[in-house]
């Protein structure tokens, strides 16, 4: 396991992240992000080979809900629209979207 | 009002028999909380105008035998959604946010009757130990006002030990509940993963989150547990299963004589010699009453607070990414693209632990590194819940210290994230494997006079034996009796 | 050189259920931007996904009309990338356990069979919509939470002509199942596709470039032709193609090449821990398969076999489920098979094309296609007449009652018939005469007089018969 995470790879991960860290921030994020990651670190002196990953708590399984719709009012979607910071005649407004290459799918 | 004097189901007959009304009782815990405020600081909002106005309406309606908590005035976690009460998770992103609906069990409540006092401080997203990561300001612990409360529901729980109220709804994803009752010598339940719905709880770790009370009593807490337990259509992993009368346990009849107590011998590694002291007397204490103590080993323990940091920081960092500034929320000013949007908003709107959090979290599932860390934890995360199964087979509970230390010093910690998230090392593996917890008051520090929580930890689905054990310890000690005096000497 | 091309498509198939897959909101379109939604969709603060029934079924039905092995165990996954119109900024996924895997499909291209490979199937969230101006973007999250199918194939197709045909195969047996309309021109059924060319005999894949979102099978098929030339031309001049996503321009009918960021597509996966594992039992599958309309292949053995229709006929009335559904209830009710197939193929087949409009937007019922057709059978009308007579029924009509009210009803009678032969006979001496030196036509002026005299309502059957015995008795 590689230790000790770079300015570049914080920088990356920021990126992913959608998050800006000015020059000493981030030189202090990279000592702080560092040593929680080499406490990460600790992990590799378990023995988990064989053991089937756990990643939820919830005692049920094959819980589905039956296909009814149910239509929101007027006013609740009115109220919804009044939370957002920009809107336009029903749409959700924001500031130009500039690289189509990466409409989702 | 002095909620020192009295409990849930006292204040309810009172009620009741008019011997006081909702009204009254209202308007005094209000002259109450803002006598304490300006030390204590627990409150983001308070919600006076509307609870006076409940407190008319249910003095005008009159209050039914099953409404418990009709006319009590309780407080709500300020990451709790309250429908036309603004929520911000102390967060600047939300600090304007008005819920357009209620949490599922805010809305339990208001069936009931319940007044909502306000919203109270916690680490911004419920990421902390000691409310310093608020955006808004620290909440002082009422034992000590240089102390922190603990965290994330530091405001809660100082609400309830200041006497404002008799109880304070709060979340607990690594110890947000026990940690701060710990801290401030009250009672603070963490039920079994999906007791209780998280419908309507601002998210952090959707696989560790949990609801629960902070209040003066084992029993208050058993009851207004009670009342905001039981599946939910609208969380797919709330449980099916019955929930109990806890509460109708809790009687002069209730012992732990043959109880088989474990004692993990890794719960009292690097724990304080004051905080070790009071757990040893208390385990005597219990022994002496009948219970069977047992010293356990819990192998995976020491491995708990990094694989809970990878996994909760990985959830946490894909539940707040929907904090963009689109829809709702903090948007910054000037900004000339979508992607100015994204990036100025969550820069600004975001304090700095929840950035790391958000940081470690990505960086743990990003390409290259989802096994190593991610996937690695995940596996760590099943061999620790398996440790508490081995246990369990022949034990009914789990006893250990809540916390490492008693309340530390407001600032003492906060430049050293690492050392923060070692306070945590005795909470979140109950977390991890999705079991009730509890904190209760075990005794004070011969170091420094501050409270010290006792934890039990139970097998899934079995808070009852938590609180009768709690129970028991609390009706045959003095310890839950002793109040804070604010601003003097404890 | 000589080189071999290598396709890979996935399908995006939308469903047609009531509400979305993670969210009771209603699946309409249509409505005021925003209207169909809610805190779900909106990705609220507080807000927790439940899993649609209804989705997870038509996912077992679809993994079954393709032949695909169902998983028994699976769980979802987040897919996390921040967009508009992607509220939770995570779409919530199967990456780790698709509902299905292992299917195929079979196609036909110049007579030659072939099965292409499904790899995996999972079902989804659809994302809302942008419409974008040059300074702003308008967010409207209607379609936000609808449930897709993705299907993705495997690396078996080697032309364009192949891609082609199993996008064909595949829309059609989707259709056949009826949970989605898979109409490329409204966005219920997407295509992105991905090509490599390698020569032939190599081992190894060549690389790969992609295409997203292309609006018809007509111009799949161009823009991987453009695409396969073009990989050629750029490797026979010692160049090397880039790993890529491209866009066809269907004005240029060219590809080019979209800029991309890199390290951008580091979607973090990990199992999404708001809904519980599903564990499918046979029982259900089962269920499932009972309520699954046949297919069209089967379908098509059963018209030949025991229809008797042609190859031809077969395949075009099981274009669509509704065509061939039409088909077989009118059989049911008394239809001629080839008669039935006829009017469907053609007079059907031409109205709807002049109109535009599907066969259930019609008021054209089996049961009076069917009455028409028996109508004709029985010679109570003739086929002129059914021109008429097929209006009637477009608009709704009962065949024989619309027949009688507009006098279009033939006149079979040999009683009211031989009266109107003879007259005719008596009025036209020549005519006997020329047919008695053996000439033909006169047969035909004959019948042409009768039928005038009865405003070509007689049954020409019948009057060819009378009109030959009283000729042969002169």
């Amino acid at each position: 396991m590689a230790s000790k995470i770079t300015e570049q790879q914080v920088e990356h991960v920021a990126e992913l992240a959608k998050l800006e860290f000015k020059d000493e921030e981030l030189t202090k994020f990279t000592t702080q992000l560092g040593s929680i990651i080499d406490m990460f670190e600790d992990l590799t002196n378990v023995d988990t080979d064989g053991v089937e990953p756990m990643t939820s708590a919830s005692d049920r399984e094959n819980v589905m809900r039956e296909d009814k719709a149910v239509k929101s009012s007027k006013e609740e979607t009115d109220a919804l629209l009044n939370n957002a910071p920009d809107t336009d005649d029903g749409y959700i407004k924001v500031p130009a979207i500039i690289d189509e290459s990466e409409d989702g799918e | 009002m002095d909620f020192y004097q009295t409990d849930l189901s006292q204040l309810h007959a009172d009620l009741k028999n008019k011997k006081i009304s909702a009204t009254e009782l209202t308007k005094e815990t209000f002259d109450h909380i803002k006598e304490n405020e300006e030390q204590v600081k627990a409150f983001i909002t308070l919600n006076e105008d509307a609870a006076m106005k409940k407190a008319a309406e249910i003095d005008q309606q009159g209050i039914n035998d099953d409404q418990l908590t009709a006319g009590i005035p309780l407080a709500v976690k300020d990451n709790i959604l309250t429908k036309g009460l603004k929520t911000t998770a102390a967060s600047k992103m939300l600090e304007n946010f008005n819920p357009v609906y209620d949490a599922t069990v805010v809305e339990k409540l208001n069936n009931n009757g319940f007044i909502n006092v306000g919203k109270t401080n916690l680490d911004e997203f419920a990421m902390g130990s000691s409310t310093e990561n608020s955006a808004f300001f620290t909440t002082h612990n009422p034992w000590d006002l240089t102390r922190v409360p603990g965290g994330s529901s530091g405001g809660s729980a100082a609400a309830v030990a200041a006497g404002d109220v008799l109880g304070a709804l709060g979340t607990d994803t690594g110890g947000s509940i026990r940690m701060p009752a710990s801290f401030n010598g009250i009672v603070g339940m963490k039920p079994t993963y999906g007791r209780v719905s998280r419908w309507g709880i601002i998210a952090f770790g959707s696989s560790f989150d949990q609801v629960g009370w902070l209040t003066r009593t084992v029993k208050d807490n058993a009851l207004l547990t009670q009342m905001i337990s039981g599946s939910d259509e609208h969380d797919m992993t709330s449980s099916t299963k019955e929930v109990p009368n806890w509460a109708a346990q809790l009687n002069d009849d209730t012992n732990v004589k043959g109880l088989r107590i474990a004692v993990p011998k890794e719960y009292f590694e690097g724990i304080n010699d004051d905080v070790q002291a009071v757990i040893k007397s208390a385990l005597d204490h219990l022994e002496s009453l009948g219970a069977i103590v047992d010293e356990v080993s819990l192998p995976h323990t020491k491995y708990g607070v990094p694989a809970y940091y990878i996994l909760a920081s990985s959830e946490a960092s894909s539940n707040l990414q929907r904090y963009d500034g689109i829809r709702y929320g903090f948007r910054a000013k000037d900004v000339k693209n979508i992607e100015d949007v994204y990036v100025r908003s969550r820069t600004e709107g975001f304090g700095e632990e929840v950035k790391r959090r958000i940081m470690l979290g990505t960086f743990s599932l990003s390409a290259g590194f989802y096994d190593a860390y991610f996937n690695k934890a995940a596996k760590v995360r099943r061999l620790i819940a398996q440790d508490f199964d081995d246990v369990f087979k022949d034990h009914d509970v789990i006893l250990g210290a809540t916390g490492a230390s008693t309340a530390f010093k407001i600032g003492a910690e906060i430049d050293d994230p690492q050392t923060m998230y070692m306070n945590d090392v005795l909470t979140v593996p109950v977390n991890m494997a999705g079991l009730p917890a509890m904190s209760v008051p075990a005794g004070f520090s011969s170091k420094n006079g501050m409270p010290v929580g006792l934890q039990i930890i139970g097998k899934p689905f079995d808070e009852q034996t938590i609180y009768n054990t709690a129970y028991v310890f609390e009706q045959t000690t003095d310890v839950h009796k002793k109040a804070p005096k604010l601003g003097g000497q404890n | 050189m000589n080189f071999e091309t290598t396709i890979g498509l996935e399908v995006h198939v939308e469903l047609k259920t009531n509400s979305k897959i993670y969210s009771p909101s209603p699946v309409e379109y249509g409505d005021q931007p925003n209207r169909n939604t809610n805190v779900i969709d909106w990705g609220y603060p507080g807000v927790l996904p439940t899993l649609n029934k209804g989705v997870v079924r038509d996912g077992i039905m679809a993994g079954l009309a393709l032949h695909a092995q169902i998983a028994r165990h699976m769980h979802f996954d987040r897919k996390n990338y921040f967009y508009p119109d992607n509220p939770k900024a995570y779409q919530i996924t199967q990456s780790e356990t698709p509902i299905a895997h292992d299917g195929w499909i079979e196609i036909e291209v110049d007579g030659k069979k072939k099965k292409i490979g499904i790899a995996e199937m999972h079902i989804e969230e659809d994302a809302g919509k942008n419409t974008h101006t040059s300074k702003y973007s308008y967010v409207d999250l209607n379609r936000q939470g609808t449930p897709l199918i993705e299907i993705v194939s495997k690396p078996d197709i080697a032309s364009p002509e192949e891609a082609v045909a199993y996008l064909e195969a595949l829309r059609q047996r989707i259709q056949f199942t009826g949970i989605s309309d898979v109409k490329m021109e409204e966005g219920s059924m997407r295509v992105d596709t991905n090509i490599s060319i390698r020569p032939v005999g190599s081992d190894k894949f060549g690389t790969k470039t992609e295409m997203k979102n292309i609006n018809s099978f007509n111009y799949v098929r161009k823009a991987l032709e453009f695409e396969q030339k073009r990989h050629q031309n750029v490797l026979l001049s010692g160049g090397h193609i880039a790993q890529e996503t491209r866009r066809y321009d269907e004005a240029t009918g060219e590809t080019i090449s979209m800029r991309t960021k890199e390290g951008s597509d580091d979607y973090r996966y990990f199992p999404e821990p708001d809904i519980p594992d599903l564990n499918v039992d046979q029982k259900w599958i089962d269920e499932i398969e009972s309520e699954m309309p046949e297919m069209p292949g089967e379908r098509r053995a059963h018209y030949v076999k025991d229809l008797g229709l042609t190859d031809y006929d077969a395949m075009v009335l099981t274009q669509t489920k509704e065509m061939s559904d039409f088909f077989e209830e009118a059989v049911k009710d008394g239809g001629d098979p080839k008669r039935v197939a006829n009017y469907l193929m053609n007079d059907v087949n031409s109205y709807l094309n002049d109109k535009q409009v599907d066969l259930p937007d019609t008021k054209l019922t089996p049961v009076n296609l069917a009455g028409m057709v028996k109508l004709i059978e029985d010679g109570t009308i003739s086929s002129k007449m059914a021109k008429k007579v097929f209006k009637g029924i477009l608009d709704g009509e009962e065949p024989s009652a619309y027949a009688k009210e507009h006098g279009l009803v033939q006149l079979s009678d040999p009683a009211q018939l031989q009266p109107i032969v003879d007259d005719v006979l008596a009025n036209n001496e020549q005519s006997i005469e020329d047919f008695k030196n053996g000439k033909d036509r006169a047969v035909g002026y004959l019948m042409g007089q009768i039928m005038k005299q009865t405003r070509g309502k007689a049954n020409p059957q019948v009057v060819t018969k009378l009109l030959m015995k009283s000729l042969n008795a002169k």
